[in-house]
């Protein structure tokens, strides 16, 4: 506490000084509430990200970039005050890391002409640029992950999971009713049988859901968890007994914290994941030298190579690489969210990018183009052993059912189009 | 000294029953007009409406809605998350089905439909007082809330279960989705709120509020001297949700624009409405608004000087915030249990003798 508010007092200090142009990236956190397990790693990969291209690299192309961090506690209305508060700073781009707020925004941030990042999470049928102009989510959306789940059942079943049950327990919003559609539609393409089981926010109680899995002896069971809810779900999982292995979370329900309370027990459990995990990565030496030790980390730098620290990292790693190409697309060093959108949309990252920016295989390589906004849709699968405490990625980066999504994707979409009168682009 | 009823002579039955009986507070009251309608919204930007005057306006007929029924006719309730969402979903299905109807038609409706939901809520208070009228209402919260999240009908069929406002005008005006500018959200709202003020106070202090009061203070008493229980609480729910109805719809469709029941329309939203309406005052117009006023505009307040002017790391201003209004709330409520709205009463107490307070 004390270390932070002196950093803290020092970044104000700083940005106290000589009012430079900087690209200024908002951080809508949540550090408080019952989703701040998972929002505080976020931010503090966001922000280190950040804190590591202005000390190591000088900037992003010569200009620094500045962090404005609000705190939505997962809540739209503050979710809103946030957006109206920081957009006039100059803000390139959103990720507010809540679906809820996402739904929000979009309308918003694309009237305002800014883009919204929404990786793994948001709207997904935003992957279709030609009716989000604004709105991204590479390099994977939900639908991916429910098929990526669906299709690592089908390896383990040597492709046929026919007559198998699988019960989905996922949070009573729109965040965790995001994957139905999709499972649906795949549970009628290779047969197995779908169960819906929803928990309500914020998701401490859960008995009576695990109870009729306990009496429906479904053979695997997928959550779609966040918050309070993971770690509740995989404890009572462990003491129901359910083999953990056939338990398979969202990549919003694999993190450290959501397994450790459960102890032993928890070994084996999987999650589905679009980016790698671990600290095995030159990368972080440098967010070792060049931040942590100089104590600017956002946090106490104890969260490196936690799953969602990471994946934190991996968002600003791709909003940054995104500001690089819109410098290159427009000429400029100091670009306005317009920009920052072009660039975005002409993202490509490359196994040799990654390997450059001593992050090698962190995430799938993909490119996005003005019809896809949101990259190929590989995902893999990671697993907890709860003796080494520690995440691994037991498969690649696999493709995921295009055609089932794809049909999905311009179905929604197609219906946000007419709902909000929008044209077609990239024609 | 010039807030006295001496020297203001009334010459008829229609002064002399005004609202406003002292000179100074008539004034002021048309003062607090003119800036809303005339200054406000000239200089009206994005964050000031988007962040401070649309939930305030919006908070406050909530507010106002509960006060009648919770103030005024001493029924608690603690389903106003759960009716204004019926209002929000009520508002999107006209919204949706009628697209060139003007917004304020819709808005009313909302609130109409509202009304009647309430209206048949608010039946078990003819039986139950109290503790027990609260579990009640309570029950109608969680049903309404699991209503509009088990049957897609209300969201139409959408994916994630969500409701989004199109784009809407009023006489040509956008005032709902992302186009809408600013001043005219802004200006929807105060009618509204301007609205509901006036009938909500024109209905408290004649025959109408009187009943409630009299319900309230001892309804045997007020059965025996002929006022219908019946009545006088199925009016203070049919009021009271046509209010909470409205706030719900504008909520909904002009200030948040996407909603999603669980989380905007849940337990807390009913706890904070009647909070606003203690802490303003039970009982009190003013009391809603200023309510209203303290519990959205504090947290802001906090944020802007503990984030923006001091530099202090965002989650320990948001604790702070919890803990700097809870204090407030508990130190309020020790020094004035009648809430601001007496605090304000004793003040002009106050200033009626000033300065010869002897």
């Amino acid at each position: 506490m004390k270390l932070k508010l002196t950093t803290l007092a020092l970044g104000a200090l700083m940005m106290a000084g000589p009012a430079m142009a900087d690209l200024v990236f908002p951080d809508l956190s949540y550090r408080t509430g019952p989703y701040a397990a998972g929002g505080i790693p976020f931010s503090d990969g966001y922000n280190d990200y950040f804190t590591l291209i202005n000390e190591r690299d000088g900037g992003i192309g010569g200009v620094k970039a500045r962090v404005v961090e609000c705190e939505t506690g997962y809540n739209t209305e503050k979710g809103v005050e946030c957006y109206e508060s920081t957009k006039g700073e100059g803000a390139l781009v959103y990720q507010p890391l809540s679906t809820g707020i996402t739904y929000q925004l979009i309308p918003k941030a694309t009237a305002d002409g800014i883009p919204m990042h929404t990786m793994g999470y948001g709207r997904t049928s935003a992957a279709n640029g030609k009716v989000f102009s604004n709105v991204f989510n590479y390099p994977a959306n939900y639908w991916d992950g429910a098929s990526g789940v669906v299709n690592y059942l089908l390896e383990e079943n040597a492709g046929d999971i026919k007559g198998k049950k699988l019960a989905l327990v996922y949070h009573n919003s729109a965040y965790g009713k995001e994957p139905i559609r999709t499972l649906e539609e795949l549970s009628k393409k290779h047969g197995f049988e779908l169960s819906l089981l929803p928990v309500d926010h914020p998701g401490q109680e859960q008995k009576s859901q695990w109870l009729q899995i306990r009496r429906d002896r479904p053979d695997y069971v997928v959550m779609w968890g966040w918050g309070v809810m993971n770690q509740v779900g995989v404890q009572e999982a462990a003491n129901i007994r359910f083999p953990m292995e056939n338990f398979i979370g969202v990549w919003w329900s694999g993190a450290e914290h959501d397994v450790i309370p459960a102890g032993a027990k928890a070994d084996g459990y999987k999650a589905i994941t679009f980016h790698n995990v671990g600290r095995d990565f030159p990368v972080f030496d440098d967010v070792q030298t060049y931040v942590v030790d100089k104590g600017l980390a956002a946090g106490a730098g104890d969260q490196i190579g936690n799953v969602l620290y990471n994946r934190g990292f991996y968002a600003a790693m791709l909003a940054v690489e995104a500001a690089k190409k819109a410098q290159e697309i427009h000429g400029v060093a100091d670009i306005d969210a317009g920009m920052m959108r072009d660039g975005m949309e002409a993202l490509e990252i490359t196994q040799e990018l990654m390997t450059e920016l001593g992050m090698p295989s962190f995430g799938p390589s993909f490119s996005v183009s003005c019809e896809n906004h949101g990259g190929p849709g590989l995902v893999g699968m990671t697993q907890w052993d709860a003796d080494t405490q520690t995440w691994s990625m037991i498969s690649g980066f696999n493709p995921t059912d295009v055609d089932v999504i794809g049909a999905l994707v311009a179905e929604d979409s197609a219906s946000y189009a007419a709902e909000a009168n929008i044209e077609e682009r990239c024609n | 000294m010039f807030y006295r009823e001496a020297g203001d002579f009334k010459l008829s039955y229609v002064e002399d029953s005004q609202t406003f009986p002292i000179r100074f507070d008539r004034y002021r009251y048309f003062a607090v007009l003119a800036v809303a309608y005339g200054v406000i919204p000239f200089f009206v930007n994005d964050y000031w409406a988007n962040a401070i005057l649309l939930p305030f306006l919006i908070y406050a007929i909530a507010a106002i809605g509960l006060n009648i029924l919770v103030g005024y006719c001493g029924q608690v309730s603690l389903g106003t998350g759960g009716f204004m969402a019926v209002g929000a979903y009520a508002c999107y299905k006209l919204m949706t089905a009628f697209p060139d109807v003007s917004m304020f038609i819709h808005v009313l409706l909302a609130g109409g439909i509202t009304a009647l939901i309430c209206v048949l809520f608010g039946l078990p208070s003819l039986r139950i007082k109290g503790f027990y009228l609260a579990v009640a209402t309570l029950a109608a919260q969680f049903f309404l809330v699991w209503l509009f999240n088990r049957v897609p009908w209300f969201y139409n069929y959408s994916a994630s279960g969500q409701i989004n406002a199109p784009e809407r005008e009023v006489f040509g005006i956008i005032v709902t989705g992302p186009n809408a500018p600013a001043w005219a959200t802004y200006m929807f709202c105060l009618i509204f709120v301007t609205f509901c003020a006036v009938v909500a106070r024109n209905l408290t202090r004649g025959t109408q509020g009187r009943t409630w009061m009299a319900i309230r203070d001892m309804d045997i008493a007020a059965e025996i001297i002929g006022v219908s229980p019946l009545k006088a609480k199925m009016t203070a729910f049919a009021v009271s949700g046509f209010f909470v109805g409205i706030s719900g719809a504008l909520f909904f469709s002009v200030y948040l624009g996407a909603v999603e029941v669980g989380e905007a329309f849940g337990i807390n939203k009913s706890f904070l409405v009647l909070f606003m309406v203690i802490i303003g005052g039970l009982g009190s117009i003013f009391g809603s608004f200023a309510g209203a006023a303290f519990l959205v505009l504090l947290p802001v307040v906090l944020k802007v000087v503990g984030v923006d002017m001091l530099g202090w790391p965002t989650d320990i201003v948001a604790h702070f915030q919890l803990v700097i209004v809870g204090a407030l709330i508990v130190t309020f409520l020790i020094l004035e249990p009648h809430g601001l709205a007496q605090l304000w009463r004793v003040a002009k107490e106050k200033l009626r003798l000033w300065p010869f307070p002897h």
